[in-house]
C-alpha cells in the first residue's frame, strides 16, 4: 500500500479492519463493508478495495466489481457538499435538464465532477421520490423542491459562505 | 411479549390518552423538503406562547397531497378535520393565535372540497394517520391484529388460500397472483426458506413504497411476518433504496419497537414461530428491482438477473426457496385478513383486484399520491383528483409504468386502470408512477429520455438489452436532431422486437415499450421529425427554427436584449431579425416579444 | 433413475431426469447455438444465442438454464427463435471490429460461425468499435477487448476451475468489460499463465502469442502425446506445421479433463531451440562430444561399477524427478535397491 495513504488514513484504516472483523464469514458482507467503508473514507481508493478483498477473502476483480456496479459507489473523492439533481420522470418532465444547466455553468463543471475548490460535487441522481416537489435537488441531506432556475444562484450561495 | 389481548389494551390506551385537539404536521421526505419541519418548530413555540395545553402536536407520515405540502391536519372531536395547507411560518404563527387559540378558522389557508374524494384507502390506510414512529399508534389502528390471528387461529394454507382468494396481484409491476408465490414457496422443499420485501422502488416518478415505508413502516413488517408464517420462512429482508434515507431511519426504529414488543424474533406473541427481519441497502441500480438481480444483490454481487425457473420460490436467496413481494402489496396484507378475502375481492374490477397507489406527476395540478380501486378511468384520476392540467393544457399522454411502461393518449383516457386493460393498449401498470405530459412534450424526446435512463441502468449480462438499448437509443439520439431517416423507424421497430424476444429479465423485455407506445400513438410526430426534419413540440432543439414575422415586428429590441446568445440583430423600431447559424433555439425570444412576432417552425 | 420424454423439433427423445434442454439436444445432435455456455462451467443463460420455444411457456426459453421435464414439447428453430438469435448477432457484430481478414480465430471463431449461419453481417446499427486498449503485458497470450463479446467464459473458468480469480466484470450496461481489476494489466494480478481462457474464449479476445499470424495459414498437423513436464500425464495435442511446434491445446485426458498449467499451454519453445541436446554428450580429452546412447550409458555403468568398487554401495545416490511418471520412478527406485544395492532415493521437489 502507499505509504503516504496509510499515514494520512491511519484512524479509517483502524476502524476498517475492525469492521471486516465484525463482517467475516458472514454471508453477503461485500457490499455492507464498501457502503460503511465509503462512509469512512468518503470514497474507495484502490487501497480500500485492496484490504476488503483480502479481509473478506474475496478475489479483487469481484470487489472492483460490485463497486463499478453500483452507482452510489465512487472510487474518486467527493466534494465537500454533493450537489445531487434529480433526473427523475417528473423532475425531467418539470425542467430539471434547465436546473442541471444551470448549476452546471454556475459551478463550471460536468456531473460527476468536482470544482477546483472542492467544494462542490454534481451528480445526477435517480428519482429520490419526491415527484410532487419535482423539480428537486438535494444539497448533501437537504431537499429543494418547487425549483426554478433563478433559485440556484442562491441556494449554491448559502453553502460557499459556510 | 405481546398478545392479542396486549393489543387491544394498548389500542384503548392509546385511544383514550388521544387529547381532543390535535394537530397532525405531515414529515415525510415531500413534506420535509417543503419545510414541514420548520413548520413543526413554529408550531411547537406558538403552541407553547398561547398554552395551548390541550393540543396535541403529532407528526404522521404522507397523506399524498405533495401539492400542498408543507400542510397539517386539524382534529377536534365532534369535528371533521379539516387541512391547513401551503404553510409558512408566519401562517403558522397566524393559525396558532386565531384558531387554535382564538377559535375563529382561517378560511384562507384550508383546503376547500374534500380533498381525498373518489380515493378508497387501503395500502395508504394509516399514511398521514399515525405516527410512523409510534407503534402503539399502529396497534390503535388494529395494527398487529391480523398478526395475533393468523398464529393464534390460522393453519398456514388457510392463510395462503385467503390471500389467493382475495384476488391480490404484485404490485411492483408483474402483476403476478400473490397468493400463488406464497403457495408456491410453502409447497418448495426446504429446511430454511427466506421473505424478502422489494422496497427497490426504482421506477423514476413512483414514491408509494416510499409513502409506506416512512408512513406506515409497521404495515409492511406485519405483513412481512404473516408471510413468513404462511410459507415456513424464519428470516426475512426488506431491501430498501438507500436513496430514502428517512424510510431506512424509521423501518430501523420499527424492527426495533416491534422486537422489543415480541412481535419479530423468536416466540413471536407467544407462539412457536419465529422471525428475524434484516435491513439491507441497495448501492444505487435499478435493476435490483428484478427479483433475480435483487437476491444477488443481497448475496454481495453484481445486481446480474438469473434465468427463471428456476424461480425463487423453489431456489431464491442462497439457493433456498424465497418468497419476495413488494412494499405495496405486503401492505395490503393486514387489511386482507382482518377484513376477509371477500372484502377485497368485492373491490376493483374482475381481475384486478382491490386498490391501487399511483403517483401523480408530470405537468398535473395536484400532483401527489392517490390510491383508487382497480378500473377508476384515467379521466378521473387525471381531472376529478388531480385537478387536471396547470394553465388548462390539453392532455397529450400519461406516461404509466415508468421506463418499461408505455403512454396513454388522450384518445384512451376513458380506460379503465387495470393490469390487463393497460397491457392492451400498450402499456402497464408498473409500479404506479402516472406521469402527465402535456402538449409542450415531444413524444419522440420523452421515448429518448426512457431509453438513455435504460441504457444506463442495464446491468450488461445479456446482448440485447447491452448493445440493443444503446443502438435503440442512438436512433433516437439520430431522430431527435434531425438526421434521421425513414429507415430508422423501421429499425426501431425491428430492434424492439428483438430486444422483447430476447433478453434475459424484464428490464431488458420491456426497454422498448416507451418507444413502441410512442409510435403506436405518436407516429406522426417520428415522421415530422425524419420527413420533415421538424420537431412538432418544439423541444428538439436541433430542428427547431424560431424566426421573425416581419409584418408584426414592431422593432422593441426585447428579444434583442432576451437573447443569450445575440443571434437577433435590429435597432430600434427597425425589423428584427434572427441569424441562423447562432440560434441556438432555446425560444426565449418566442416567450418574450409582447407582439406575437417569433414563431417555430 | 427416473426416465423422461421430451420432443424437440418433433423428435421424442429420452432423457434421465434433472437434464437442461441443450444436454439433451447436443446428446441427440440436434444442434443449438451457443457462446456463453459451457459443460465444465456454471450456467449463466447471458448470451441469448440458445432461445428455443417450449409449448406453454411465455416467452423464449434459454436451453441451456431449462431444465427438461416430462412431455416437454421444444422448438429449436421457429420464427421468433430465429429473429431473437439473429438479433443478437446483429448487436454483437454492431460494434465489433470487422477485422476477419486478419483475424487470428478467423475459422474458429463462434461469433464468424454462426454470423455465416444466419447470414448476419452486422450492418444494420453501425456503431464505432469500443475503446479498450491492447494489453501484451503477458509474454502468452494477448488480451484485446474490442473484440470481446461478454460471454463471461474467462471469467467463470479462471474462478470455478482455475481458482485464480484474476478476471471479473467490471462497469455495467453497455459499459460493461472484462478483465482484472482497476483495469489493470493481466500481469499486475494473480493470473498464473494457464491459458484456459485463451482456450474457452469463443473470439479472438484472448489469443495465444506463440504461433501468431501462422496458425491459420499453416498445414496445422495435430499430434496427441502426453505432456512432459511432469507425472500428472496430461493429454495434449501439439499444433505442428512442418516439425515446428506453433502451439498445444488440452485434450480431454482422464488426467486433466482438458486443462493445463503455463508449462504444459506455453513451455514448448524448447523443442525447436537451437540450444537443445538431442543426443547424450560424453566428455573426451576435457571436451563434451556426442555420443550414442548405447555408448553413453555403457560409460556410466563402467564408472558406477569402479566408484562401488573403491568406496563401497553406499557412496551412490539416485535423484528422481517430478517430472517423471510414476512408472519411471518405480524404475529408479528398483534400479537402486536392487542393482546398485542401496536405498539413497529422492527426488527434486526436496532439493
Amino acid at each position: 500500500m502507499d505509504n503516504a495513504f496509510a499515514t494520512q488514513h491511519k484512524e479509517e484504516l483502524g476502524r476498517l479492519r475492525e469492521l471486516i472483523g465484525q463482517y467475516r464469514g458472514r454471508h453477503g458482507a461485500l457490499i455492507p463493508v464498501l457502503q460503511k467503508a465509503q462512509d469512512l473514507f468518503g470514497y474507495l481508493p484502490i487501497e480500500v478495495q485492496g484490504i476488503i478483498s483480502e479481509g473478506l477473502r474475496i478475489p479483487l476483480p469481484e470487489v472492483y466489481g460490485v463497486v463499478t456496479f453500483y452507482s452510489q459507489f465512487t472510487m474518486v473523492k467527493k466534494g465537500k457538499h454533493q450537489v445531487a439533481v434529480c433526473l427523475g420522470t417528473a423532475c425531467y418532465i418539470r425542467g430539471a435538464k434547465d436546473i442541471l444547466g444551470e448549476i452546471q455553468s454556475r459551478l463550471g463543471i460536468e456531473v460527476g465532477q468536482t470544482t477546483d475548490d472542492g467544494l462542490f460535487t454534481i451528480d445526477g441522481t435517480r428519482c429520490i421520490g419526491a415527484c410532487g416537489l419535482a423539480p428537486v435537488i438535494t444539497i448533501d441531506k437537504e431537499v429543494y423542491g418547487r425549483l426554478e432556475v433563478r433559485h440556484i444562484k442562491g441556494i449554491l450561495e448559502k453553502y460557499r459562505e459556510d | 411479549m405481546t398478545t392479542v389481548q396486549d393489543l387491544a389494551r394498548i389500542k384503548d390506551l392509546q385511544l383514550s390518552q388521544r387529547r381532543g385537539k390535535r394537530v397532525l404536521v405531515g414529515l415525510a421526505t415531500c413534506g420535509v423538503a417543503a419545510g414541514a419541519e420548520a413548520i413543526r418548530t413554529e408550531l411547537l413555540a406558538a403552541g407553547e406562547k398561547f398554552g395551548l395545553s390541550d393540543f396535541a402536536f403529532d407528526r404522521t407520515g404522507c397523506i399524498g397531497l405533495c401539492a400542498y405540502e408543507p400542510m397539517m391536519e386539524v382534529h377536534r372531536q365532534g369535528e371533521a378535520p379539516y387541512f391547513y395547507v401551503n404553510l409558512t411560518p408566519e401562517r403558522v404563527r397566524e393559525i396558532v393565535e386565531e384558531d387554535f387559540s382564538g377559535g375563529r378558522k382561517l378560511d384562507q389557508y384550508i383546503l376547500g372540497g374534500e380533498p381525498l374524494k373518489s380515493q378508497l384507502r387501503i395500502a395508504l390506510r394509516n399514511c398521514g394517520v399515525i405516527d410512523p414512529d409510534s407503534l402503539e399508534d399502529y396497534i390503535a389502528q388494529d395494527g398487529y391484529l391480523a398478526l395475533g390471528t393468523v398464529l393464534s387461529t390460522m393453519k398456514r394454507p388457510d392463510i395462503v388460500d385467503v390471500i389467493k382468494r382475495s384476488g391480490l396481484r404484485g404490485r411492483g409491476g408483474g402483476g403476478f397472483p400473490t397468493g400463488l408465490k406464497w403457495e408456491f414457496t410453502a409447497k418448495a422443499p426446504g429446511d430454511h426458506k427466506y421473505v424478502i420485501c422489494n422496497a427497490d422502488e426504482g421506477d423514476p416518478g413512483a414514491f408509494m413504497d416510499r409513502s409506506i415505508l416512512e408512513g406506515d413502516p409497521h404495515a409492511v413488517i406485519e405483513a412481512m411476518a404473516i408471510a413468513a408464517y404462511a410459507v415456513g420462512a424464519s428470516e426475512g429482508y426488506i431491501y430498501v433504496r438507500a436513496e430514502y434515507p428517512l424510510a431506512v431511519d424509521r423501518l430501523n426504529r420499527a424492527i426495533a419497537q416491534a422486537e422489543e414488543m415480541g412481535l419479530l424474533g423468536e416466540g413471536i406473541m407467544g407462539s412457536e414461530f419465529s422471525f428475524h427481519l434484516h435491513l439491507k441497502l441497495g448501492s444505487g441500480a435499478f435493476v435490483c428491482g428484478e427479483e433475480t438481480a435483487l437476491i444477488a444483490s443481497i448475496e454481495g454481487q453484481r445486481g446480474m438477473p438469473r434465468p427463471r425457473p428456476p424461480f425463487p420460490a423453489s431456489k431464491g436467496l442462497w439457493g433456498k426457496p424465497t418468497l419476495i413481494n413488494n412494499v405495496e402489496t405486503f401492505a395490503n396484507v393486514p387489511t386482507i385478513i382482518r377484513n376477509g378475502a371477500d372484502w377485497f375481492a368485492a373491490i376493483g374490477t374482475d381481475k384486478s383486484k382491490g386498490t391501487k397507489v399511483f403517483a401523480l406527476g408530470g405537468n398535473i395540478n395536484k400532483t401527489g399520491l392517490v390510491e383508487v380501486p382497480m378500473g377508476t378511468r384515467l379521466r378521473e384520476v387525471v381531472y376529478d383528483i388531480g385537478g387536471g392540467l396547470p394553465g388548462g393544457k390539453a392532455f397529450k399522454a400519461a406516461q404509466t409504468g415508468g421506463p418499461s411502461g408505455g403512454c396513454i393518449p388522450a384518445a384512451h383516457i376513458d380506460t379503465p386502470i387495470d393490469y390487463d386493460s393497460l397491457l392492451a393498449i400498450g402499456s402497464m401498470m408498473g409500479s404506479g408512477g402516472l406521469i402527465v405530459i402535456d402538449e409542450h412534450a415531444c413524444m419522440v424526446d420523452v421515448a429518448r429520455f426512457f431509453l438513455e435512463f435504460t441504457v444506463d441502468e442495464s446491468c450488461g449480462k445479456c446482448p440485447p438489452c447491452r448493445v440493443g438499448t444503446r443502438r435503440m437509443l442512438q436512433v433516437l439520439e439520430r431522430i431527435t436532431a434531425g438526421q434521421g431517416t425513414e429507415e430508422d423507424i423501421v429499425k426501431l421497430k425491428d430492434l424492439a422486437e428483438g430486444m422483447k424476444l430476447g433478453s434475459l429479465c424484464g428490464l431488458g423485455q420491456s426497454a422498448p415499450n416507451p418507444v413502441m407506445s410512442t409510435l403506436r400513438y405518436f407516429e406522426d410526430e417520428y415522421y415530422a421529425h425524419v420527413r420533415e426534419k421538424r420537431c412538432p413540440a418544439g423541444v428538439c432543439t436541433a430542428i427547431t427554427k424560431y424566426w421573425i414575422d416581419p409584418e408584426k415586428c414592431r422593432g422593441c429590441t426585447l428579444c434583442v436584449k432576451v437573447c443569450p446568445v445575440s443571434a437577433i440583430t435590429g435597432k430600434v423600431k427597425e425589423i428584427h431579425e434572427i441569424e441562423r447559424d447562432a440560434c441556438i433555439s432555446c425560444g426565449a425570444c418566442q416567450e418574450k416579444c409582447p407582439f406575437d412576432a417569433i414563431s417555430r417552425r | 433413475m427416473t426416465e423422461i420424454r421430451v420432443k424437440i423439433d418433433n423428435v421424442t427423445y429420452t432423457a434421465p431426469e434433472g437434464v437442461t434442454i441443450l444436454e439433451i439436444a447436443r446428446a441427440n445432435g440436434v444442434e443449438v447455438p451457443t457462446l456463453c455456455y459451457h459443460p465444465k462451467l456454471s450456467i449463466v443463460g447471458a448470451c441469448r444465442m440458445c432461445v428455443v420455444e417450449v409449448a406453454g411457456s411465455r416467452g423464449l426459453m434459454t436451453a441451456c438454464s431449462t431444465v427438461a421435464v416430462d412431455g416437454m414439447e421444444v422448438n429449436t428453430r421457429t420464427d421468433a427463435v430465429v429473429k431473437s438469435r439473429r438479433n443478437v448477432l446483429e448487436l454483437l457484430l454492431s460494434d465489433h471490429p470487422m477485422e476477419c481478414l486478419t483475424c487470428e480465430a478467423a475459422g474458429k471463431c463462434s461469433l464468424q460461425k454462426y454470423a455465416y449461419e444466419y447470414s448476419v453481417t452486422g450492418a444494420t446499427y453501425q456503431a464505432e468499435p469500443r475503446d479498450h486498449d491492447l494489453d501484451s503485458s503477458n509474454p502468452f497470450y494477448l488480451r484485446d477487448m474490442r473484440m470481446c463479446i461478454t460471454c463471461g467464459q474467462c471469467v467463470r473458468v479462471c474462478d470455478e476451475i482455475v481458482g485464480a480469480s484474476a478476471l471479473g466484470f467490471s462497469e455495467r450496461g453497455d459499459r460493461t468489460f472484462v478483465g482484472p481489476a482497476f483495469g489493470h494489466n493481466i500481469t499486475d494480478t494473480t493470473c498464473v499463465s494457464c491459458g484456459s481462457c485463451v482456450d474457452f474464449c469463443p473470439t479472438t479476445a484472448l489469443t495465444s502469442t506463440h504461433g501468431r499470424n501462422r496458425l491459420r495459414t499453416a498445414n496445422i498437423r495435430k499430434v496427441t502425446t502426453t505432456c512432459g513436464y511432469c507425472g500428472v500425464g496430461c493429454q495434449i495435442n501439439l499444433l505442428v506445421d512442418r516439425n515446428e511446434i506453433l502451439g498445444v491445446e488440452p485434450v480431454e485426458g482422464p488426467a486433466n479433463d482438458g486443462f493445463l498449467c503455463v508449462k504444459g499451454k506455453y513451455g514448448f519453445n524448447f523443442v525447436n531451440h537451437p540450444d537443445r541436446l538431442k543426443t547424450p554428450l560424453v566428455r573426451r580429452n576435457g571436451q563434451l562430444v556426442e555420443a550414442s546412447w548405447d555408448e553413453a550409458l555403457e560409460l556410466v555403468a563402467r564408472k558406477f561399477s569402479s566408484i562401488i568398487d573403491q568406496h563401497g554401495r553406499q557412496s551412490i545416490m539416485s535423484l528422481s524427478s517430478a517430472r517423471c511418471t510414476n512408472e519411471e520412478n518405480y524404475l529408479m527406485q528398483k534400479l537402486f535397491r536392487a542393482v546398485i544395492g542401496n536405498n539413497n532415493i529422492d527426488h527434486c521437489a526436496r532439493l
